[in-house]
């Protein structure tokens, strides 16, 4: 009976209900996006280093982010961490902005991402058109087909100008986007030095493979007293330093999460506000049932089955806006991210926010004096 | 009566309000309900009826005095106590009916059940039973926007009676009925009392009730002033037979 006389109450008024739906649906719709923004503007910054094939990284001392590390080091640092114990193979890789020259005039920036294919670093994947064979080519790049308009470019076999080097795409990825908005371009290691006019070996990343059964947290030890002036860093450390760097440095992720937060704050704001005018409503009700000699805790149970009512409704709701704005985002800059965990940490959120909502209507309904019943 | 009062209302001393607006309700107030009674509380507005069935129900508590349910006394209770002791001891009949609006009329009396912990297909059979019971089988999906006040009332009537009470409380049970609707409750209520042995207690100023009663109790400015009881063996008509007993002790 509890379910039926919360369903009763949640549907008699429809237009209280249709407030109610709406709030938790701005709130979930918000949430969703801001949230989805932030898992999907991660995933982008840290693609790269997810991808790479390889335990530790070595950048220039203080590098940032994957996109920001400068081009510092030496072939001595690449010979002092390739004497190292447990170390199999050191992996130079090139990763650097330059001007795009567009071919009907005009620039703009990309990343420049050289790496060696027999290395087996890191090596563009999504590959739609052409192969790293292709790449090898010596004017040859790949690029991602989703940033094809802004290079002003049509597609393999169009040319164009990486500050003063001639390229030519052989290749094309899907869905491999920068979270900087500037395309990534692909290209073998030493053609990057070229392009972006690098003087001898040098390079920005040295990505360190072990030896099978090697300790990662020893190796990397090691690695540090042979490399100064340089940093050795874990992948998710790696990943931890570029999340800081584009999520929190520039406040990008601040204003996402803030969003978010924003978002909890006005949905259990409206939801609060409707349950307590419904409760108020259903006072003489809740009267005559403690009359009747109900517990307080039946009363309660009541009230939080109207709020879970509420919450999964609007989160059904919620969630069926959200994967269309999703679906929606797939081709935009920034595309937005849902996993399993993020739709049920949503879920368990807007059951959360209907339940603080309850609250107030809770504390209402304790302080109801049976004897009102009699004042009707 | 020799059998055990059902509920005892011992020198109850009821104080409203504070300072000088503080007004003495009851003012050492004795009642004892007995098994298969249907005792009217008769008074004029502001006499203390309602107060002393909301004590006598457990609803509000008094200044001083006791309250015994079933020989258990109230004294120093807690309001979940009382509520508990409400719900396996006491029936409740409301001048408004005070039906829920969004259940209908087997529904309203199947809540009453759910309170004390009955459920499912045990508890829908006892609603039906009882629904039955005060005429109303014909009616059990209607909600109360569809039934008549009197109708309304006897579903009123089937939610107190439908967890087997001892005693049944009424708040002015007929005023919000007509005539032939009124005469209907109370035939109900002076049912309940006698063929299910309940102790029945309707505040009430109809003078139309007077027939069905077993004893009235009259009450003003806070204090029992008089009560009848109708002489044993005696059947209607009982607002006769009562006026005229009045008539010739008067």
């Amino acid at each position: 009976m509890i379910l039926t006389l919360a369903f009763r109450n949640l549907f008699h008024d429809r237009i209280r209900l249709a407030v109610t739906l709406i709030g938790i649906l701005f709130s979930i719709v918000l949430v969703a996006v801001q949230l989805g923004l932030y898992l999907g503007s991660s995933r982008m910054i840290t693609a790269m280093i997810e991808r790479a094939n390889g335990e530790l990284w070595v950048t220039a001392y203080g590098a940032k982010s994957f996109e920001d590390g400068g081009v510092l080091l030496t072939p001595r640092e690449r010979h002092a961490a390739l004497a190292t114990p447990g170390v199999k193979a050191v992996i130079p890789m090139i990763v650097a902005f330059a001007e795009w020259r567009k071919p009907s005039g005009g620039s703009t920036r990309v990343v420049v991402v050289g790496t060696d294919a027999e290395d087996k670093g890191l090596e563009p994947w999504s590959l739609v058109q052409g192969d790293w064979e292709d790449i090898k080519a010596p004017d040859a790049i790949a690029v991602d087909n989703t940033y094809l308009r802004e290079l002003d470019i049509a597609g393999v076999g169009d040319t164009a100008q990486i500050a003063t080097g001639r390229v030519r795409v052989r290749a094309l990825t899907h869905g491999i986007r920068s979270f900087t908005q500037s395309p990534y371009v692909f290209t073998p290691l030493n053609r990057a030095r070229q392009l972006i006019g690098v003087d001898g070996d040098k390079t920005t990343f040295f990505l360190v493979q072990l030896e099978p059964g090697a300790d990662v947290e020893a190796v990397r030890a090691d690695l540090k007293s042979r490399l100064e002036g340089a940093d050795v860093l874990t992948k998710p450390e790696f990943r931890d330093r570029s999340l800081t760097q584009w999520l929190f440095r520039t406040g990008a992720g601040v204003a996402l999460i803030g969003g978010a937060l924003l978002g909890i704050l006005v949905g259990t704001v409206i939801v609060a506000q409707t349950l307590y005018s419904s409760t108020k409503d259903h006072l003489n009700e809740f009267a005559t049932l403690r009359a009747l000699g109900s517990t307080s805790g039946y009363i309660h149970k009541v009230i939080l089955a109207q709020a879970g009512m509420s919450a999964v409704i609007g989160y059904i709701l919620g969630m069926l806006i959200s994967l269309t704005v999703l679906f929606m985002s797939r081709s935009s800059p920034l595309p937005l991210v849902m996993t399993p965990g993020l739709a049920g940490a949503l879920f368990a959120l807007t059951l959360s926010m209907c339940a603080i909502s309850a609250v107030s209507a809770i504390v209402k309904v304790t302080k109801i004096d049976p004897a009102t019943v009699f004042n009707r | 009566m020799t059998s055990t009062p059902s509920l005892e209302a011992d020198n109850i001393v009821k104080e409203l309000g504070r300072g000088a607006g503080k007004v003495m309700a009851l003012k050492g107030v004795s009642l004892v309900l007995n098994p298969g009674e249907l005792t009217l509380l008769m008074g004029p507005s502001g006499s203390g009826k309602t107060t002393l069935l909301s004590i006598m129900g457990c609803i509000l508590t008094q200044t001083s005095g006791d309250i015994r349910v079933a020989g258990q006394s109230t004294k120093g209770m807690r309001a979940e106590e009382l509520a508990a002791l409400r719900r396996t001891h006491i029936g409740y009949i409301f001048q408004s009916y005070n039906l829920f609006p969004t259940l209908n009329a087997l529904e309203n009396v199947r809540i009453a059940l759910d309170v004390i912990g009955q459920k499912g297909y045990a508890a829908s059979q006892r609603a039906e039973e009882v629904l039955h019971e005060v005429g109303l089988g014909h009616r059990l999906k209607n909600y109360p926007g569809n039934l008549s006040g009197g109708e309304q009332q006897r579903v009123a009537v089937a939610r107190a009676i439908a967890s087997s009470p001892s005693v049944v409380l009424a708040d002015e049970p007929t005023a919000a009925l007509d005539s032939e609707n009124g005469h209907a409750v109370m035939e109900l209520l002076a049912r309940i009392a006698r063929e299910q042995k309940r102790s029945v207690l309707a505040v009430t100023h109809d003078p139309r009730t007077l027939g069905y009663a077993d004893r009235v109790v009259r009450i003003e400015d806070g204090l029992i002033v008089g009560e009848e009881r109708r002489p044993d063996g005696l059947d209607a008509p009982r607002v006769t037979d009562l006026t005229k007993r009045r008539k010739a002790h008067g």
